[in-house]
């Protein structure tokens, strides 16, 4: 049986890991490569980088840092903020990444998800999406998309962009609600459901995880395929494997990681 | 020597990377030369199967690969390179792949609650013994991502079973000096280390 994932999130900015909420009040975590290994060898199932200030900087993600990562990590790790173009994917990925990620870029230019996938395949492009309430009709799932770490309104359903994305060859979704992120409150359940119910590819829902329940509430009632986490485990409030024993508990299929060396 | 076949798609870094942490050294090549010279090959891939046998053609890797594996040297097909190995795939509205094996590469059928790709970990359960599989638990979880799936002929070279969406697939192939994986063994963690560990060990006997 497929199992469902655990990711990490680690925001990147100025090379160390960084956490602060809804974007703004940041600290300092950690080296990137470092956290990440120590992840993989606790048996995290999947990593995400997010390169934050790279978009805003208008400068290239680190692909240094991709590769010192790649040389400690033997799972799947995906690559996000700062893609540009397909030489900046074609970069990410030649440096060991397993995929790479498109948020901002993808609303401004649809195509280059239809070109990242014709050039590296499907599986490799991932449509980050950020995602927050709207009462607004133009939005029928009830939900709008917004880019710029939420400060700009894309004037997009959530729904409706999901579906676009994968017609176009997105190969999975990352969907991070804008209203849950960083309140430790629990996923944004309606909003994933309705995502994951509207596409035929996996969803990882972001935002908002503070315990374990919440995932596990995520991966049933709203329907997702992998759950991301971070402050969760970056202040050393919960352990992978006390994360993944409580899914377990719950009856969620998870991936059984030995030890690693 | 070990080498990892170019064939100007995958990400062939992690694979390098994969071996290096338990020690070996691969030398990713597109040379024909270089492959007939190998004491191992490799043959990862991700993307289309199309495009990989493209690839292959042009750069008349498809020849080379096909003699390596005559000569009774030990291969191993990851993804891609598991899947080019059969007679045909119905990826691209149909392609004709190296056919090594008797057998087609199929599409998952879409259903509801059944995502395409099949993207994440899964346990893959022992059909039998090979010495690739030593030290690894059967039903132990190796990382897939993939929308279509081998379906070989002869039952006798299903080395592993996986469970997806209702279909119950190969997941590892073994014939002779041939191993051929659909999971993605670099990106695997330890099981998929130890497992490129034991091939690199194996002489193809079995």
């Amino acid at each position: 049986m497929l199992t469902k994932r655990l990711i990490i999130c680690l925001d990147v900015r100025d090379k160390k890991v960084t956490k602060g909420v809804k974007f703004q009040g940041n600290v300092d975590l950690g080296d990137p490569a470092e956290m990440a290994a120590q992840y993989y060898r606790e048996g995290v199932d999947e990593l995400v980088f997010y390169d934050i200030t790279a978009s805003a900087e208008g400068r290239p993600i680190d692909i240094g840092m991709v590769r010192e990562v790649a040389k400690k990590v033997f799972i799947p790790f995906s690559v996000g903020g700062g893609i540009r173009n397909l030489d900046d994917m074609r970069a990410v990925l030649l440096a060991g990444a397993e995929k790479v990620s498109v948020n901002s870029l993808a609303v401004r230019d649809p195509d280059i998800i239809r070109q990242g996938a014709r050039a590296f395949g499907s599986q490799c492009i991932v449509l980050g999406m950020d995602a927050r309430k709207s009462g607004d009709p133009a939005f029928p799932s009830g939900y709008e998309v917004v880019i710029q770490g939420g400060r700009k309104p894309a004037h997009l359903d959530a729904v409706a962009w999901a579906k676009k994305s994968e017609s176009l060859g997105a190969g999975e979704i990352c969907l991070n609600s804008i209203d849950a992120d960083g309140t430790k409150e629990g996923y944004e359940l309606e909003l994933t459901r309705k995502v994951s119910e509207a596409v035929g590819i996996p969803v990882i829902a972001s935002g908002g995880a503070g315990k374990p329940e919440h995932l596990v509430a995520v991966l049933r009632q709203g329907k997702a395929d992998a759950a991301l986490v971070a402050s969760m485990v970056h202040y050393g409030t919960y352990t992978v494997a006390g994360i993944k024993a409580e899914m377990e508990k719950a009856g969620v299929a998870v991936r059984k990681a030995p030890v690693a060396s | 020597m070990i080498a990892i076949v170019d064939y100007n798609a995958g990400n062939l870094t992690s694979v390098q990377l994969a071996l290096r942490e338990v020690s070996l050294d691969g030398v990713i090549t597109s040379d024909p030369e270089i492959v007939a010279q190998a004491d191992h090959l490799i043959f990862p891939g991700v993307g289309a199967a199309g495009a990989a046998m493209e690839g292959l053609t042009q750069r008349r890797l498809d020849a080379a690969v096909k003699a390596f594996i005559a000569s009774g040297r030990p291969y191993l097909g990851i993804c891609i390179g598991c899947q080019v190995l059969l007679e045909k795939s119905d990826e691209d509205g149909g392609i004709s792949c190296l056919g090594v094996l008797s057998g087609e590469v199929r599409r998952f059928q879409r259903a509801p609650g059944v995502k395409i790709p099949h993207m994440g970990w899964n346990q893959v359960r022992f059909a039998r013994k090979h010495p690739v599989l030593e030290g690894i638990p059967d039903g132990g979880e190796f990382y897939f991502v993939h929308g279509y799936y081998p379906a070989p002929v002869d039952k006798a070279w299903v080395l592993a079973n996986t469970e997806y969406g209702g279909t119950n697939f190969s997941s590892l192939l073994a014939r002779d000096n041939i191993v051929a994986c659909q999971f993605h063994a670099e990106k695997s963690g330890p099981f998929g280390l130890r497992l490129l560990k034991n091939f690199c060990a194996w002489n193809g006997k079995v």
